[in-house]
């Protein structure tokens, strides 16, 4: 491994000025980051270590009701915050499936995001509820949607004096649920061979007025399966609509064969985990399933 | 490029040399000479390295020793008060929840920072809790057997 030299900036300023200086990378939780310098897979001479700045290791809410959770908060205070965590239980329980306690400890949302792994867990769920990335640079801030940040399996658009200060996820929707689910081998410990993050929204008809489905593990990047999405509005929730969303998903899906699944293997899972993810939401909201 | 890190391991002030690659893990093993905390995957799978790190455990192989300055750390070392093992510690022997011993330091430590927030910990908690300490000898039964018993000797008090 190179030399390594370690900056820990206490604004954000700084650390942009430290990243501008080239070659350095931001380092959050370090779960992923400290593994690929040591591996090769990454490379640095400088890492900027961003949980020495206050805004980035908080997690707040707005008036409005969003919240801002900060790019270095580790999965462990995401899950103990319980304001978030009743609002939406799909983010708590998602950082709960990366890793150990001891990885959740030390990575969090924001380091899922930028690592830009396609089986990210934490990933699909805040793009589900329209989650968006507020990121400083040298020539100021900006906003983008989460969804449109990743570039590739560990790329994002991110340009490389940028940070990722926060992820602003919206007021919750009235009659809305989202949730997660993967499928591993193991339960703990293990990368998902694919994964389906669902969220829908009621209508005062009881019609679904808007959805979002989100894959991980079988594409390049966070997948939006929008035929899937399409097919539920203007639809009452029921387990037939719910099936037929996970078919088209299914179809969505370009997942790649290798050591964890085929591609068969990885669309049928899409399929079921789909529609268990929207079921799981339809629970949530406290719609009964016994019909077809 | 080195820098003098401060940090306090087991309540003792310690003053050390890190090179900016130094991870946690080199720190006390090589610099530190605790060797109590193993080395086992060094890529964050295992759990043999775990410490805590501010009371939460961490996999110390994933962190940078400058990371750690200032901070106050747990290793295993650090477990016993006195000469006398802890309550976790004593499960372990009684239950025989350790066989070649190289994941102990680390299931102790991860057990600990259970307790700490759970007092009647059920076993789906306690599994949770040591999911990220691999014991690649045996299975888990007594591991968890002996924490749970852990849990009810710290309720009753020494």
């Amino acid at each position: 491994m190179r030399e390594l030299h370690y900056e820990s900036p206490t604004t954000v300023h700084e650390a942009v000025r430290a990243l501008g200086r080239g070659d350095a990378r931001a380092l959050a939780g370090g779960t992923d980051l400290i593994v690929q310098l040591r591996e090769g897979r990454r490379s640095a001479a400088c890492v900027v270590d961003l949980k020495r700045i206050p805004e980035l290791t908080a997690i707040t809410q707005d008036a409005d009701g969003s919240f801002r959770i900060g790019g270095a908060a580790s999965f462990t205070q995401i899950a103990a915050h319980s304001k978030l965590a009743t609002a939406y239980p799909g983010i708590a329980e998602s950082g709960r499936l990366v890793g150990s306690h001891q990885i959740q400890n030390r990575a969090g949302l924001g380091g899922n995001i930028c690592n830009a792994a396609p089986s990210a867990d934490a990933v699909p769920i805040v793009i589900c509820l329209s989650a968006s990335a507020e990121i400083a640079g040298a020539h100021g801030r900006r906003t983008v949607a989460v969804e449109d940040l990743f570039a590739g399996p560990g790329q994002t658009r991110l340009a490389a004096d940028e940070v990722l200060t926060s992820i602003r996820v919206p007021p919750v929707r009235p009659r809305s649920a989202g949730r997660y689910l993967r499928f591993t081998p193991r339960r703990e410990m293990d990368i998902a061979v694919a994964g389906s993050g669902t969220w829908f929204c009621l209508g005062a008809d009881g019609t679904i007025a808007d959805a979002r489905i989100v894959l991980a593990s079988v594409a390049p990047v966070p997948l939006r399966a929008k035929a899937a999405e399409q097919s539920l509005i203007g639809k009452a929730p029921t387990p037939n609509v719910f099936t037929e969303a996970g078919r088209l998903a299914a179809r969505e899906a370009r997942p790649i064969s290798d050591t964890r699944g085929s591609t068969e293997y990885r669309r049928e899972l899409v399929a079921v985990l789909t529609k268990r993810a929207l079921e799981a939401c339809a629970h949530d909201l406290r719609i009964r399933m016994d019909g077809p | 490029m080195k820098s003098i890190v401060r940090c306090e391991i087991n309540g003792e002030e310690h003053e050390v040399l890190a090179d900016g690659r130094d991870t946690l893990l080199e720190l006390l093993r090589e610099r530190a000479r605790l060797t109590g905390t193993k080395e086992g995957c060094s890529n964050g799978n295992c759990g043999s390295c775990t410490v805590l790190l501010e009371g939460a455990p961490v996999n110390a192989c994933l962190v940078l020793a400058m990371e750690a300055d200032g901070a106050q750390i747990t290793t295993i070392e650090g477990v016993a008060a006195n000469g006398a093992l802890d309550a976790v510690q004593n499960a372990m022997i009684e239950h025989g929840g350790t066989q070649c011993g190289f994941c102990t330091p680390g299931i102790v430590l991860s057990a600990k920072a259970l307790l700490a927030r759970s007092s009647r910990p059920d076993t789906d908690e306690i599994r949770a809790a040591i999911a990220g300490n691999l014991c690649r000898c045996t299975g888990y039964d007594k591991i968890v057997a002996a924490v749970q018993a852990a849990a009810q000797a710290m309720e009753k008090g020494p």
